[in-house]
């Protein structure tokens, strides 16, 4: 396990911040090409995984711990929404046969 | 060091297949691909705990929970929904254009030191146990209520009304 760290350690963390930033643009475009509300949510789930990479390598860039506490907090946090989210989306299929999120215009105001 | 391009060169693949594929199956199966990377990622800074954490949690239970109900709701490739490619080229360009905002603000940074790991033992169980038990121990109750309350309102949601079937 430390030889693998060690592979890595010679990783700038721009590159850290870099791949978290392309991975959460990649979600962004997600959430905005697609109108299947479940491959939505995996987009917004992509967003929050990239937020927690670049949480832990700030972590371990200062040596302190409470970044990958958030990490954690982050992870239940996200279990309890998309629990809550699936529920919502079967609820909406059940009512209109769709997961389609253009269905749900009739939502504004 | 050449490893940490390799996964993140296959994680940034992975995750463009998953906005890309057609068939929401192949999505989520890209996406546990796309997690797992991630997990080695997790592997490589040290961040043991983590890297368990989001194999168990989110391989393990999320998609599941995500396959599980794309198989309930029964889509068939008719009934997916598609954006017309006028709306594509300005979500892709949209979402570009954030990530050179994000880029020139890191420009602006200039050049980074590399991750060092000062502390070996930091992402370990026992470390973290430690902070989340003595610093954190009371967002760690809030936490549980918050998982009851998506429990509760999860089945409150997902079950049928007894008026309407009946």
């Amino acid at each position: 396990m430390e030889s693998l760290f060690n592979a890595a350690k010679t990783v700038p963390l721009n590159h850290y911040i870099l791949l978290s930033s392309i991975i959460f643009s990649i979600g962004v475009i997600g959430v905005l090409i697609r109108r299947n509300a479940i491959v939505i949510f995996m987009s917004v789930e992509l967003m929050l995984n990239s937020v927690n990479l670049l949480l832990t390598a700030f972590s371990v860039y200062r040596g302190d711990a409470t970044g990958q506490v958030f990490v954690f907090f982050i992870m239940a946090l996200a279990a309890a929404e998309v629990a809550v989210g699936l529920a919502i989306i079967v609820m909406i299929y059940r009512n209109t046969n769709s997961v389609d999120v253009k269905v749900l215009n009739r939502l504004k105001w | 060091m050449s490893i940490f391009y390799f996964i993140a060169f296959l994680s940034i693949l992975f995750s463009v297949l998953v906005i890309s594929a057609k068939n929401p199956v192949h999505s989520i199966l890209y996406l546990i691909i796309t997690f797992f990377t991630f997990t080695v990622q997790y592997i490589l800074l040290n961040a043991q705990f983590l890297a368990v954490v989001n194999f168990i949690v989110y391989m393990g239970a999320i998609l599941v929970l995500f396959l599980y109900t794309l198989m309930l709701i029964n889509l068939n490739k008719d009934s997916e929904p598609v954006k017309s490619n006028m709306v594509k080229f300005a979500a892709v360009l949209g979402g570009g254009c954030l990530f050179v905002v994000i880029m020139g603000s890191l420009k602006s940074l200039g050049a980074s030191q590399p991750v060092l790991l000062k502390n070996p033992d930091l992402g370990l169980v026992k470390n973290l146990g430690k902070i989340l038990f003595n610093e954190f121990l009371l967002p760690f109750e809030i936490s549980s209520l918050l998982l009851l309350s998506a429990m509760v309102g999860a089945v409150l949601l997902a079950t049928k009304d007894p008026k309407t079937t009946t």
